[in-house]
Parts: C-alpha cells; sequence; structure tokens
C-alpha cells in the first residue's frame, strides 16, 4: 500500500513537472506566433498588427517613409491622380494654435474595414491577423471600396504596369492599398516606413502586436493617450496616431 | 524497267525528305527551360495538365491565410524556368511559359501582375 502510494506521489510529482513544462510551451508558443510565425503556418488572430504613430516625432518635409514605401512596393512615387499612393504625408495646420505638423496617412487596417463590407467580389478581406488586403485575383476593379474608404487609402491602377517586385504583385484594372508590409510581417520583419523612419533617427512610427501585452505598442498604448482618426466611425483602426 | 526504277527510288527519296521536312517545321515548342532540374513534381505529364490547380489552390492559401513557402510557388516556377539568357518566362516564343501557352492558345495573365523576370540573374547566382 505504500509502495503503491509512493509510486503515486511520484508520479504526481513527476506529472506536475510536465504539466509545468506544458505551460510553458503554449506561452512560448504565443510569443513566437507574434514576432514572426514560421514559414507555411497561417496568420493567427491571436495576432493583431498595428502601427502608432508619434505626430510629435513625425518631422515635417521629412517624406523617408513615402520613400521606402514607393521602393519597397515598387510605386512609381508620382502623385498625379491617377498614380498609386499607399502612404502620403498629410499637413495639419491648427488655426488657433498655429502649430503646423505633419502625419503619414495610409490605410487604417480597420477592425470593420468599410471596404471590405462593400466589396461586392469579396476581393477586398482581412487577414485573421488584422491586415486588411485586396485579392487582386478576384478584384474587379469596380472601386467601391475606394469610395467607402474614409481615409483615402486605396488606389486604383489605371495603367499598364511592368517590373514589378516578385514579392508585391500589382496589375491594370485592380485596386491596391497599404498591405502593412504582409510580405515582411510574415518573414518576421517590420515595415518599410516603421524600418525607414527609425533609420531617419525620427522613431516616429511604431509596429507590433496589439495583442501581445508585453509588446512594445501595446505598452506604449496602455501609458500614452493615442487617437483614432474618425474613431466616431467604430471602425477601430489598427493605425493609431498620438500628439494629434 | 531502269527508268521505273529510278522513279521509284525518286518517289521514295521524296516522300522520306517531304517526311522530315515535316518533322523538323512540327510546331511543337522548342522551349528553353532555364535552370531546369528537379521539378516540384517529378511528373511532367501531371506539371504540364495540372500545374494551373497547383498553383491556384496555393494563391488562394497564400493570398488569405497568409501560408508562404510551400511547394507550388509561381516565384518559384520562375526562379527555375526563366530563360537563362532572357531571364524571363516571357519575351519569345521560345520563352518556358509564353512559349507554351502560345503553342497551346490559352491566355497567360499571371505576369500582368505578377514579375516575369528571376531575383538575381542566372550568373550572378552561379
Amino acid at each position: 500500500m505504500n509502495e503503491t502510494n509512493l509510486d503515486r506521489r511520484d508520479f504526481l510529482a513527476k506529472s506536475s513537472v510536465g504539466l509545468a513544462g506544458l505551460a510553458i510551451a503554449p506561452g512560448m508558443l504565443l510569443y513566437d506566433l507574434a514576432h514572426g510565425r514560421p514559414l507555411g503556418e497561417a496568420a493567427s488572430n491571436k495576432v493583431r498588427w498595428g502601427m502608432l504613430i508619434d505626430n510629435n516625432k513625425c518631422e515635417s518635409g521629412c517624406t523617408d517613409c513615402v520613400t521606402a514605401c514607393n521602393t519597397e512596393n515598387g510605386l512609381s512615387g508620382g502623385t498625379k491622380p491617377t498614380d498609386s499612393q499607399w502612404i502620403r504625408k498629410v499637413q495639419l495646420k491648427d488655426n488657433f494654435t498655429g502649430r503646423i505638423s505633419s502625419l503619414p496617412m495610409m490605410c487604417q487596417h480597420c477592425e470593420h474595414p468599410p471596404c471590405v463590407d462593400v466589396c461586392p467580389t469579396q476581393a477586398s478581406f482581412k487577414r485573421a491577423d488584422g491586415i486588411v488586403l485586396v485579392d487582386k485575383h478576384t478584384c474587379i476593379g469596380c472601386r467601391y471600396c475606394v469610395m467607402a474608404c474614409p481615409y483615402q487609402a486605396r488606389s486604383f491602377v489605371h495603367e499598364v504596369l511592368t517590373d514589378q517586385k516578385p514579392e508585391v504583385p500589382r496589375g491594370k484594372g485592380t485596386v491596391e492599398s497599404c498591405t502593412l508590409c504582409v510580405h515582411r510581417i510574415d518573414k518576421g520583419e517590420t515595415t518599410a516606413c516603421a524600418e525607414a523612419c527609425a533609420k531617419a533617427g525620427h522613431n516616429a512610427i511604431l509596429f507590433g502586436d496589439l495583442n501581445d501585452p508585453e509588446s512594445a505598442i501595446a505598452k506604449r498604448i496602455r501609458a500614452v493617450t493615442s487617437t483614432q482618426i474618425r474613431a466616431d466611425l467604430g471602425l477601430n483602426t489598427g493605425v493609431r496616431y498620438e500628439g494629434i | 524497267m531502269i527508268m521505273a526504277r529510278r522513279l521509284t527510288a525518286f518517289l521514295f527519296s521524296m516522300f522520306f525528305a517531304a517526311a522530315v521536312h515535316a518533322a523538323d517545321n512540327s510546331p511543337v515548342p522548342h522551349l528553353d527551360i532555364g535552370k531546369g532540374g528537379q521539378c516540384v513534381e517529378p511528373d511532367h505529364t501531371l506539371m504540364r495538365k495540372t500545374h494551373m490547380n497547383l498553383l491556384k489552390h496555393q494563391r488562394d492559401e497564400t493570398m488569405r491565410k497568409g501560408i508562404r513557402g510551400q511547394k507550388y510557388s509561381l516565384a518559384e516556377c520562375v526562379e527555375c524556368h526563366a530563360g537563362q539568357k532572357t531571364n524571363s518566362v516571357l519575351g519569345s516564343n521560345e520563352a518556358f511559359c509564353q512559349g507554351c501557352h502560345a503553342y497551346a492558345a490559352v491566355k497567360l495573365d499571371c505576369f500582368e501582375c505578377h514579375a516575369n523576370k528571376r531575383k538575381v540573374t542566372a550568373e550572378a547566382s552561379k
């Protein structure tokens, strides 16, 4: 009887060690998911990618984020109405105080994206990890989403394109917008604009997982006031701004 | 008799010449298969018949779910099969994709959006 009990105790002790190991393992798995998941694994809704843009740190006149976006995604960099612009620098002026500031404006990667609601072919969709994308295989170029987006983030490709980037297919007759550099995120990297901003020494763009309480962006939005543009629409944007 | 033999020989030679000529001018595409080597599916007939289905299935997985680095990738097709000189799967009827699609009279619209050139030149990767 005693021996049996000892065995049982031994078994319980060992199994509790095993359980502790398991408890750590899923935690580590979650951490891995949040910082570049393994190739071949689907995007998970445990992650929500987002950006926090600090208007106070964003330098007026600096367009490094725009240039980096154009280079990364193979955009022409033109600003005509028929040119694709995935990110723009917007200048703000407070008429009362006279303060002039600027901020980058792009797809806000809404939780409830109007562009997805209006798409007749479901080409405009939100990926599990919160990135709003256009599936150009099914896009018919109707441009409803261009109309629906409150941020004017979407562009239509009017002309035949050549020499696209292998990671960023783009073509005539489809709508496109900021992909949050999805091809880089899937490799565990940050966005091109955030990288360029940090390189320029401004560090105005903070990219990360809003769902991970330990991520820099989650800590920051917990600590300081940040704003969603057109928060009244209740879209719960993934891109937030600080200091506007 | 001699004339008849000569005529027969002549006619035979004409027939064979015509047959050989036909073989040379047959419309089978002569493709530059690029680097070539081991394909993702060793069965060439299977690839010829089903590559579009394999690509279409995986494109949805990648686009919608973010599953990358899988076996059937258009970028990998280009990587192996872009012409050694042209570095592209398009451009002439010897190019791997265009050549066969022109032969089969099937519209090829992948490369209206996707890159048709390999990232690094064949020389640079050697």
